[in-house]
């Protein structure tokens, strides 16, 4: 079994991630990818080490975006103040979610976070603080203890100090005695009641959890990109971090980063992707691709359930261990 | 001019009776997810597509073969219910031993794949589909006046799912499938081919699903998006109606319609979210729906 540390690998990591803008890699991607990512590890969190898959989780980005947005742009409060705003509304959201939906297990589960995150999106729709159809445009960035946030550079160091933060919270939770009863949840429930865990309890702090971090990530968005629209709010998005997770690994912590990456990116290139195809083929149908992203992202849906539930870096680690397993034999 | 709460008496039966046309296409998908999620065990989130599908269907037969409503309305669901047998067997029969969230996520891509290749032919606006001549026009009943296909929408899908809970609980064939849904390995000891039963199962209810779509064509407009606003309005009725019992889905589906429609005269600010609302209150009250079972 794999009892190495981890650690000096994540360290690895983020120094490359923090390495990107000094390569030429344009900023303001990587921390949309991270963003997203940070989304991703927040689902994760749910989905890969409790068992519980929430439907409705766009319901915290969009919160926490609009949140922030708003305490940015028309309170003009300072930007970490907004940002935690923004996370704190969605984790009381979470609260209100999870009450309701714990109340029912597994698939019920799944309808009950879908069904009141649409509501929410109506509400968002129709109220007048979100700014309808419009969204919320142009929200200042401000700075963080005398650094100037509206420099890409400077804000990026910033994103990625909230995501490792957020990161760390995740891995010391996942590792904690807590995170091992989340796990017990995931793998047999009813042993876990029987043992005298207050199952429900431990739901209820895994969904709050998992709501403040997608929240922080929806606000953090909002001050990278500057508006917060129903996009953040709707029901496919809560779709696309599910498949994130899916496509880069349920339950591993770097399998949603992954997951998020090659998403956004798939997002931005396809439309190119759609023409090069038309181009070698001569079907005119494919330059519609970079409309339909919808049919490319459920085909991947598709895919991944039925041949590759493990996801890239599930695949990959299952790959590396087969290859030492004979050696080690 | 009778008055109700200071609303107008016919301007209440109107949107009463849109409530029930809108309740009509809850109970029909609801009872479809119920008998599918009996045995196959997967939420089919792809409902909506495939009710958009039926709606579309009946539009591209008229549009480009000159098919008529009525022939449509036989002719849909049956292509969906072909569909629908390609789908199980090309793709939700491996999932059956996993856990129900494949399910979920598998009949999700589905969707987006069906909703993507109906926006990249006809985008996200509405196409119009003529109510048949046989329905069209009102019926004065002197204290409203009641549009013939809202009334014809109505009286199909009551009739249909009456005819579906009918062969459910009354038949032989239903009473397999009741032990289907029960206890698979036993029904298969005693001879019965379950897997098809399965199949079948799956085909039909969707093909209920397509049915709707055609009733809803000359409704609602005909677009790619139709189904998926639908089906969460339906997930939140299946919660709040408990999938155990036929005529409990189809009792929550019309009761669910026509507390739409009442909030549209009341307070239309709230109607979008009415139902949700509905369904918070049950899972405080009755967290195993309305006419579920506590495990």
């Amino acid at each position: 079994m794999t009892a190495r540390n981890p650690l000096p690998g994540y360290a690895a990591l983020f120094i490359a991630i923090a390495a990107l803008p000094l390569l030429g890699v344009y900023p303001i991607f990587v921390m949309k990818v991270l963003c997203y990512a940070l989304f991703a590890c927040a689902f994760n969190l749910l989905i890969g080490y409790t068992g519980l898959l929430s439907f409705g989780h766009a319901a915290f980005l969009g919160t926490a975006a609009y949140v922030a947005g708003h305490a940015l742009k028309v309170w003009g409060l300072p930007a970490p103040l907004g940002v935690l705003l923004g996370a704190a509304c969605a984790g009381a959201m979470g609260l209100l979610f999870g009450l309701l939906a714990i109340k029912r297990a597994g698939i019920y589960f799944s309808m009950i976070t879908l069904a009141l995150s649409q509501m929410l999106f109506f509400v968002f729709l129709q109220a007048s603080f979100t700014g309808g159809e419009d969204g919320l445009q142009s929200v200042p960035r401000g700075s963080l203890l005398g650094l100037d946030l509206t420099q890409d550079l400077t804000l990026f160091y910033v994103v990625l100090g909230i995501f490792i933060a957020a990161f760390w919270l995740i891995y010391r939770t996942v590792h904690s005695p807590f995170g091992q009863v989340l796990t017990s949840i995931r793998e047999n429930e009813p042993r876990a009641i029987s043992l005298g865990y207050d199952v429900d309890r431990f739901k209820l702090v895994a969904f709050v959890l998992s709501a403040t971090l997608a929240g922080l990530a929806g606000a953090t968005k909002t001050l990278v990109l500057g508006f917060a629209t129903l996009t953040d709010a709707i029901w496919t998005t809560s779709g696309l971090v599910i498949l994130m997770t899916l496509v880069g690994g349920m339950g591993t912590m770097i399998g949603p980063m992954v997951g998020a990456l090659i998403i956004i990116a798939l997002e931005n290139k396809i439309g190119d992707l759609g023409q090069a195809l038309a181009n070698l083929t001569g079907i005119a149908w494919f330059n519609g691709l970079g409309e339909s992203v919808s049919l490319v992202t459920g085909l991947i849906f598709i895919v991944c359930v039925l041949a590759f539930r493990r996801g890239v870096v599930g695949e990959a680690w299952a790959l590396w261990e087969k290859l030492r397993a004979p050696r080690a034999s | 001019m009778t008055d109700f709460f200071g609303i107008p008496l016919p301007a209440l039966l109107g949107q009463l009776l849109l409530g029930l046309v809108n309740g009509s296409f809850y109970a029909m998908l609801s009872l479809g997810l119920a008998v599918i999620f009996g045995m196959l065990n997967i939420i089919n989130f792809a409902h909506g597509a495939l009710y958009m599908m039926g709606a579309f269907l009946a539009w591209m037969g008229l549009e480009y073969l000159g098919i008529n409503y009525w022939a449509m309305l036989l002719l849909a669901p049956l292509v969906v219910g072909a569909l629908g047998i390609v789908i199980e067997r090309a793709l939700l029969q491996w999932l059956y031993k996993l856990d129900h969230i494949y399910g979920l996520l598998l009949t999700f891509g589905i969707t987006l794949v069906t909703e993507g290749i109906f926006r990249s032919f006809y985008g996200v606006s509405g196409q119009q589909y003529a109510v048949p001549e046989a329905l069209q026009g009102a019926t004065n009943l002197g204290f409203m006046i009641l549009p013939n296909y809202r009334a014809w929408v109505v009286v199909a899908s009551i009739t249909v799912c009456i005819a579906v809970w009918a062969l459910i609980e009354k038949t032989s064939l239903g009473a397999t499938l009741r032990a289907g849904t029960e206890n698979a390995k036993l029904v298969q000891a005693f001879g019965i081919n379950v897997p098809r039963m399965i199949t079948l199962t799956y085909a039909g209810g969707v093909a209920l699903a397509a049915f709707a779509g055609v009733l809803a064509a000359p409704i609602l407009q005909v677009s790619a998006l139709m189904g998926s606003n639908l089906i969460i309005v339906v997930f939140a009725v299946v919660v709040i109606g408990g999938m155990g019992s036929i005529l409990g889905s189809i009792l929550t589906g019309l009761g669910l319609g026509v507390i739409e429609g009442l909030t549209k005269v009341f307070y239309p600010e709230a109607s979008n979210t009415v139902v949700f609302v509905v369904m918070a209150i049950v899972l405080l009250v009755r967290p195993a729906g309305l006419f579920g079972k506590e495990k």
